[in-house]
């Protein structure tokens, strides 16, 4: 087996740089209107965006499944606003259609 | 006395809030680890990654790229693409964490996932260090400890499991989104704008790995700061 060390630094750096430098940088300040505008959207605007890619870019074969379980979880938590039962009934809802089709 | 009564809740309001984090990431962790295992990665190496580097969609992507044979240097390349979004990410989560002190955020940082910055940014009146490190600690220990278990004994979880399980992440994605749906119609309308900017990007295949994404947050969120109007709404 080969040695990974160069490989495993070069990526920790690389995932860790994105997440300090602006967290150091931008603590504390007071922000232009306009950016703090655009960071209260980003939340909303990325989870939508991860959704989006979550269904696109399942196989095939999940696809069905994976609309279904974000689905059930969007309409649990729209009504109820309970995370965790959402989330289970997504999990379960996709379980049961996988195993169906 | 009243100080830790505050910090025992917000260890407890960070655990609860931890555990659909938990129960997505360890079968992800565990896929991962036994797909580095087949792809003739040593434990420690595939240990390693989840400990340090800690970002799941690299680490699927690198054990992806390696199998084809890619170079270290371009696997570190994408891994930067593909995490730039934890820029803007980290930088959203900056304004508020005032409450947080200046020495934890080296830590804090470390812990940016999609998914806990979901979290985090949708319980504002929560943050604090103690909330904040127990959902990190325990996000974190779910996917070192599943890589870890994957690789030894990943064979024995039925795959309809693990993909339903995997599903649950998602499934979190969309429980923290839609009651942010239902309180504003501006939130509605520019989750569908974001919707429609990734799938225009997604297709178009101008922009691969990592940069539809960012350039789709980037879109939306400014569309959202020309056409919508904050303040007015509230």
């Amino acid at each position: 087996m080969k040695n990974h060390l160069s490989l495993i630094i070069g990526m920790t750096l690389a995932t860790y740089l994105p997440r300090l430098v602006p967290l150091l940088m931008l603590g504390n300040r007071k922000m232009n209107k306009n950016i703090e505008e655009f960071l209260y959207y980003v939340p909303h605007t990325s989870l939508s965006i991860l959704i989006t890619r979550g269904i696109m870019t399942a196989e095939s074969g999940m696809k069905a499944a994976t609309i279904a379980g974000i689905g059930i979880a969007g309409i649990l938590s729209y009504k109820k606003g309970n995370l965790i039962l959402s989330v289970l009934a997504g999990i379960m809802l996709s379980f049961v259609i996988i195993n169906i089709i | 006395m009243k100080i830790q009564e505050g910090i025992k809740s917000s260890i407890r309001d960070g655990t609860k809030i931890a555990l659909p984090i938990m129960i997505g990431y360890f079968p992800v962790a565990m896929a991962f680890g036994l797909l580095s295992k087949n792809t003739l990665m040593s434990f420690r190496d595939t240990s390693l990654l989840s400990i340090m580097v800690y970002a799941g969609a690299s680490q699927f992507m690198a054990i992806d790229l390696m199998g084809a044979g890619v170079n270290v240097g371009s696997i570190v390349f994408t891994t930067a693409l593909l995490n730039l979004r934890h820029i803007i990410m980290s930088a959203s989560l900056a304004v508020h964490l005032q409450n947080v002190s200046r020495k934890l955020l080296p830590i804090v940082a470390f812990g940016i996932t999609d998914e806990t910055f979901s979290i985090i940014s949708f319980n504002k009146e929560k943050m604090n260090s103690a909330f904040i490190l127990t959902l990190n600690t325990l996000s974190y220990s779910s996917w070192v400890l599943g890589t870890m278990l994957g690789y030894m004994i990943g064979e024995v979880l039925p795959i309809s499991l693990q993909s339903s399980l995997g599903i649950g992440l998602y499934a979190m994605f969309a429980a923290l989104l839609f009651p942010e749906i239902s309180k504003s119609k501006n939130i509605l309308y520019l989750s569908m704008i974001s919707a429609i900017v990734y799938m225009a990007l997604f297709y178009s295949k101008i922009f691969g790995f990592g940069w539809d994404i960012i350039l789709a947050i980037l879109i939306s969120s400014i569309f959202g700061i020309i056409f919508f109007d904050k303040e007015r709404e509230n």
